[in-house]
């Protein structure tokens, strides 16, 4: 069900071949890797700043974001899927989690403003399982193509937030965000909190993916659905619980972001999705599915977040044409994994 | 007795009014379109906003106006949108705030050739021709009103940085005006301007890259309230107090407040408010009501919000 390995050994092939063959496929999986430490070395290079503790830190807080949501959009790709609302659904989870917790506050007896942030992060869970898994039906049950199921939700949920806020911000409560405002700045052991919980959600991808018969599931969907099927495995429940596990992806992603301005805006979470997506293949996962590569995620998703510090830190390129640069990278690192497809 | 008067007296006005068929001198029906950005963020929000807010207003005080609205988020849903106002609703005044000045310029001067009174609020068009009125913000003043303040802050010394909002002409005269005022103070240095896109979270990002390049930064210019926001937090997370102002811009009412509660960063903005939409609308219409025509092009100034004057820009029932 998965591809061949390019490193196999075949009877009777000399061993320096072998070797050379085995080096050369190596060398192929680790093209995010060797991208990310030439752009880091350019990075030092143009500007001191750029290997700063501090700088690092910035870098890896703001991947925490997309990066948690390329963990879950490796899942969902992985078994042939793909979920374009991502964005849509983060700024909605923002909103409604501020609105509820802003008419705790407000209301009658409100609880303690402790009580009232977890219980918003509760709903927040709720909400994104509950949305992912309608995603799953939808797709599922309803026989309806990923692509289109959530290009509609896409717009439902923007809409729906652009609705709550008037056009305008949902702000939260300054009480509430004096309590809530640690889960983003708050460091622990000097690393920020959103870069733990973005390590925790990784090596906990890499372990369902890999370990779990429900993640080799998954890669068999997505290499090929009919023979998942004769294989019995349960194609509709494995594919309705990858986009259930994305929606609760996303859902931590807007728990950490909502602290960190207080605040949500019809232009919260726009072209996340993207972002998310490009993080996953540029991480050697295929758009196609099969096969899906957890940490090469995570170093595509870091991998996109350097490439826009580095622009930001120096002034070389005329700020018109960001947009080429990263483009330019994207397509050099799928240049490096093609011999993977 | 009374009553028996006045409904003969009804009566035979309808009679009249139908038999003579001329319209009284008082008012023409206007039905007036208004084309307008969906709201996608702060500003746009504060544009659909108000335009709501003109729609109420005219049609209680003039029961012969009809004022439809219709916002769009894209251009070509827009130009639908102006040929269905035409078409289905027969619209007789427009007034509209183009999403783009080139691709809509077309579709506008075609419903001007029908014989409809175009109004164009903000974003030109690109041949004056294809419209009667143009209502706009000063942008040349938004840039200039800032680095005027800066200047006089910082006492002609000192490091600024600069957010841009997103790659545009409206962007390109307001940091044009900025920089060709701070050339005027050589003491005054712009250390870099990248795109903050008007989004907090952009703005975000870069203003931690800017803490993070330059060790001593006297001001920011976010050029927009919702960028000031992302550049406040940054600053405060970096916990840096070289930094002695953060001017946004375009009067959101969360800085009007700040500025009017004497926050310690924002003490000063620059007026850019959405309400132009509204005034646009009610000029209009006032106008075509008695059947009359606009001055060909309406400046509303940009003016300096200082603690001062601060509570004449704030409005706290929009959502901007």
């Amino acid at each position: 069900m998965q591809p061949t390995p390019t490193t196999e050994r075949s009877p009777g092939q000399p061993a320096l071949a072998s070797l050379f063959s085995r080096a050369s496929g190596r060398l192929k999986g680790a093209g995010p890797v060797i991208a990310l430490i030439l752009l880091c070395i350019a990075g030092a290079l143009l500007n001191p700043d750029f290997a700063t503790v501090d700088n690092l830190m910035n870098v890896l807080t703001r991947t925490a974001f997309i990066g948690i949501i390329a963990v879950g959009m490796t899942f969902v790709i992985a078994s042939g899927g793909i979920d374009l609302s991502v964005g849509s659904m983060a700024a909605l989870i923002a909103g409604v989690m501020i609105v509820a917790m802003n008419a705790l506050a407000l209301g009658t007896s409100p609880p303690s403003p402790l009580a009232t942030v977890v219980l918003g992060i509760a709903l927040a869970l709720a909400f994104g399982a509950v949305a992912g898994g309608a995603h799953g039906f939808l797709v599922t049950h309803g026989r309806i193509e990923p692509f289109i199921v959530t290009l509609g939700t896409l717009g439902i949920f923007r809409a729906v937030l652009t609705w709550l806020s008037d056009g305008g911000a949902i702000t939260l409560d300054y009480n509430l965000s004096e309590t809530y405002g640690p889960v983003y700045y708050q460091s622990l052991l000097g690393i920020p909190i959103p870069v733990w919980i973005f390590a925790l959600v990784a090596v906990a991808g890499v372990v369902i993916l890999n370990r779990t018969p429900f993640g080799q599931h998954v890669q068999a969907i997505g290499s090929n659905e009919q023979v998942a099927r004769y294989a019995s495995i349960r194609v509709d429940r494995v594919k309705t619980l990858t986009y259930l596990l994305l929606g609760v992806c996303v859902a931590i992603a807007t728990i950490l972001y909502v602290p960190r301005l207080g605040s949500a805006t019809p232009t919260t979470g726009i072209l996340w999705e993207l972002e998310a997506i490009a993080a996953v293949v540029v991480g050697g996962t295929s758009l196609k599915g099969g096969s899906g590569r957890i940490m090469g995620t995570v170093i595509g998703a870091i991998l996109l977040s350097v490439i826009g510090n580095i622009l930001n830190l120096t002034s070389i390129i005329s700020v018109y044409l960001n947009a080429a640069v990263q483009g330019v990278v994207i397509i050099t690192v799928a240049y490096l994994q093609r011999g993977r497809r | 007795m009374h009553l028996l008067n006045k409904i003969t007296v009804a009566c035979l006005l309808a009679g009249a009014g139908h038999a003579l068929a001329a319209p009284p001198a008082a008012a023409q029906p206007v039905t007036l379109g208004v084309a307008i950005p969906t709201a996608t963020h702060g500003f746009t929000g504060g544009i659909v906003w108000w335009a709501n807010q003109a729609k109420k207003e005219l049609e209680a005080a003039h029961p012969g106006l009809k004022v439809i609205v219709k916002t769009a988020g894209s251009t070509p849903e827009q130009a639908n949108q102006v040929q269905d106002l035409l078409v289905v609703n027969k619209m007789n005044a427009l007034v509209i705030l183009p999403l783009e000045s080139a691709s809509l310029t077309q579709p506008v001067a075609q419903v001007k050739n029908k014989g409809v009174y175009v109004t164009v609020v903000d974003r030109g068009l690109s041949s004056p021709s294809a419209q009667n009125a143009y209502v706009a913000g000063d942008n040349t003043a938004f840039g200039r009103l800032p680095a005027e303040y800066l200047a006089k802050k910082l006492n002609g010394k000192g490091n600024i940085v600069v957010l841009r909002g997103m790659p545009s002409t409206i962007d390109n005269e307001r940091v044009n005006a900025f920089n060709a005022e701070i050339a005027k103070h050589p003491g005054i240095k712009v250390l870099d301007a990248k795109y903050g896109n008007w989004n907090r979270d952009d703005a975000f990002k870069v203003t931690q890259d800017y803490l993070t390049r330059f060790k001593a930064i006297d001001a920011v210019w976010a050029a927009d309230d919702d960028m000031a926001i992302g550049a406040l937090k940054a600053i405060e997370q970096a916990k840096r107090t070289d930094i002695k102002e953060v001017f946004g811009g375009a009067g959101a009412k969360f800085a009007v407040k700040k500025v009017i509660d004497g926050d310690k960063l924002i003490q000063a903005n620059v007026s850019y408010s959405p309400k132009f939409i509204y005034d646009a609308i009610k000029m209009t219409a006032n106008a075509r009501l008695k059947g009359e025509t606009l001055p060909a092009k309406t400046i509303i100034p940009s003016v300096l919000i200082t603690r001062a004057n601060a509570s004449q820009f704030y409005y706290p029932n929009s959502p901007y």
